[in-house]
């Protein structure tokens, strides 16, 4: 919820500065002065090979359909990503994160969570990643991203996470 | 847990000569799914002023099991001043009490508290249960469910189970970043003890057959594994060192082994690890999903779930591993197969129409009934005497998971009182 409400606001902003550029008389706003003591990084600085890098520019996560663990079409062309940057970054190693909606049993959703951060294990091993630096874990319905009881949020929380445990930039 | 329990010593029989036997008409049937909860008077305890705080457990306890309805302490007209003579049963008739229980604690020489007590078919005239336990005065509680436990046994003819204790997930925190803690306490919801920290999750915890072990899975330093708790030492042991994720860890009936899932390459089958030896047998190779194992009261056979079939159904299989058979075959997903201690019914999760429920069935796969009838309801859990059920309830949205028990005929739902948010319960056997 507290996600999608910041997503609405940046929206409702960035449509303000829209709008703003098409109006032909520009206008004066005061300029706060920057931080002193902190680095001024607000414009997009993301580090080439950090874990910003992956989820922001490459993708992190992929989805799947109730109760499956196959691939999509959808899936491959992130994994494909996420292979490519891997081979660009050959020290990062990834953890896999399996996850599942709340339609399960615990135990059988910590099973289902397993296949599935074991799907996008083999497929990155498919095209190319070495399997010792991928390991996996299986977090069931544990750890939603989203708590609402419809398909828009289980459709979110169905995924396949690859998370950075070593060897990123910073 | 152990020194309490030698704590307490129940003495033979106490009994009044003149009292005619027991009549046996004061009765109440637990089988039958609509009865009228008997009408029983609990005076408060005389003697030591622990008795009134006694007998208040005890009326809580037996009102709780939905089969006793105590009377309120401001009805009674007649004043209990000695519990060795005989009642005035016209005094107790008068306000429709059917049964009556008299009480009295003493304190004794050496510190310990001495109990009394007296059950009476007010109807019959005559005493039913005369009993006396000694005890440390901190142990009270323990002393008025073991009361409770002795009533109820006399009137159902079923063994209580009051004098048990429950372990369970304590829940904190949103629900995207749950925080979830090993949690034990008594069957009434008194004496609440987290028993992890809370930095690292667990799941699914387990009493073995003495209430002095615990397996449950845990997250702790990033790896899910099954991992035993030791209720003396506080102490944590990973349960093997395996390679991949185990879960879903329940005990067999002696207590010598812990049959599990163990994850390898995607895939979940369910392995046995003796105790003693710390040697593992697999017990399933299949590729599908196997888990939530649990083994018949007499340890011959295991239930599990598995999506063999193409969807989530019980299946019972020998304890070795052969002779594999579902037997859930009523509709829908079904899945957290437990035994009943008495053997005669297996508990289990329906999924079906949108909605997790509790249901029953026996071993077979025959007489098929819903029990529950909420959004998601969970991972049942049974009373020593199988007559009676926990269970998880999570509401829509994660609004907050609770636990409830429930009659195993259906009726008598209630929450149970924890600490805050809770799941998994595990009700533990009768304390030794």
């Amino acid at each position: 919820m507290i996600k999608i409400s910041t997503v609405l606001k940046f929206a409702a902003v960035a449509s303000v500065l829209a709008l703003a550029a098409c109006t032909d008389k520009p206008k004066a706003v005061e300029t706060a002065p920057p931080p002193t003591s902190m680095s001024s990084s607000t414009t997009s600085s993301i580090v080439p090979g950090s874990a910003e890098d992956l989820r922001v520019n490459v993708g992190d996560t992929v989805h799947f359909d109730y109760d499956a663990y196959n691939i999509t079409d959808e899936d491959r062309s992130v994994l494909q990503r996420q292979a490519a940057w891997l081979a660009k970054y050959p020290s990062v190693r990834v953890t896999i994160e399996g996850h599942c909606d709340e339609r399960g049993t615990r135990e059988y959703n910590l099973a289902l969570g397993a296949r599935r951060a074991n799907s996008v294990k083999e497929y990155l091993v498919s095209v190319g990643v070495s399997a010792g630096r991928l390991d996996t874990i299986s977090y069931g319905k544990e750890r939603p991203i989203c708590t609402e009881s419809d398909e828009g949020c289980y459709a979110q929380n169905r995924r396949g996470v690859t998370t950075i445990t070593g060897g990123a930039n910073s | 847990m152990k020194k309490l329990a030698l704590a307490i010593l129940a003495l033979a029989a106490i009994s009044l000569g003149m009292v005619a036997p027991a009549s046996a008409q004061l009765r109440v049937d637990v089988t039958q799914g609509n009865i009228q909860p008997l009408p029983i008077a609990i005076p408060d305890f005389i003697g030591d002023p622990s008795g009134a705080q006694i007998a208040s457990v005890v009326r809580a306890d037996l009102d709780r099991s939905g089969l006793f309805r105590p009377l309120d302490p401001k009805s009674f007209v007649e004043q209990v001043k000695d519990i060795n003579t005989i009642p005035n049963f016209a005094n107790w008739r008068v306000i429709n009490a059917q049964a009556l229980v008299t009480g009295q604690v003493t304190s004794q020489p050496d510190g310990r508290l001495r109990l009394d007590f007296r059950l009476w078919d007010v109807a019959g005239g005559s005493q039913m249960v005369g009993l006396q336990y000694y005890t440390t005065p901190d142990n009270w509680r323990r002393i008025a469910h073991l009361v409770s436990d002795a009533i109820y046994q006399r009137i159902t003819g079923e063994k209580g189970y009051f004098d048990t204790r429950i372990v369970f997930i304590s829940e904190s925190g949103p629900a995207t970043n749950r925080k979830k803690r090993l949690a034990v306490m008594d069957e009434d919801g008194a004496n609440p003890k987290f028993l992890t920290s809370g930095s690292y999750m667990v799941l699914t915890p387990r009493f073995n057959p003495t209430a002095q072990m615990i397996a449950y899975m845990s997250y702790i330093a990033g790896k899910p594994r099954v991992y035993l708790f030791d209720m003396e030492t506080g102490k944590q042991e990973m349960l093997g060192n395996f390679p991949n994720m185990t879960f879903s860890p329940r005990f067999s009936p002696d207590g010598n082994k812990v049959v599990m899932s163990l994850e390898s390459g995607g895939n979940s089958d369910i392995y046995v690890m003796d105790l003693r030896t710390r040697s593992v047998s697999r017990l399933t190779s299949d590729p599908a999903i196997d888990t939530s194992p649990s083994y018949s009261p007499d340890g011959t056979q295991i239930a599990f779930e598995s999506d063999r079939g193409g969807s989530q159904q019980v299946y019972v299989m020998n304890a070795d591993g052969s002779n594999v058979h579902r037997i859930s075959f009523g509709g829908g997903k079904n899945g957290t197969p437990v035994w009943s201690p008495r053997g005669d019914l297996i508990a289990f999760t329906k999924q079906a129409g949108g909605a997790f429920r509790i249901g029953v069935m026996h071993p077979d796969g025959s007489g098929e009934r819903m029990i529950t009838d909420g959004w998601e309801d969970e991972g049942p859990t049974w009373a020593p005497n199988g007559r009676v059920l926990m269970f998880g309830r999570t509401e829509r949205g994660g609004r907050g998971s609770s636990v409830w028990s429930v009659d195993v005929t259906g009726r008598n739902e209630r929450r149970v009182t924890t600490p805050g948010a809770a799941s998994d319960p595990a009700w533990s056997p009768l304390i030794q």
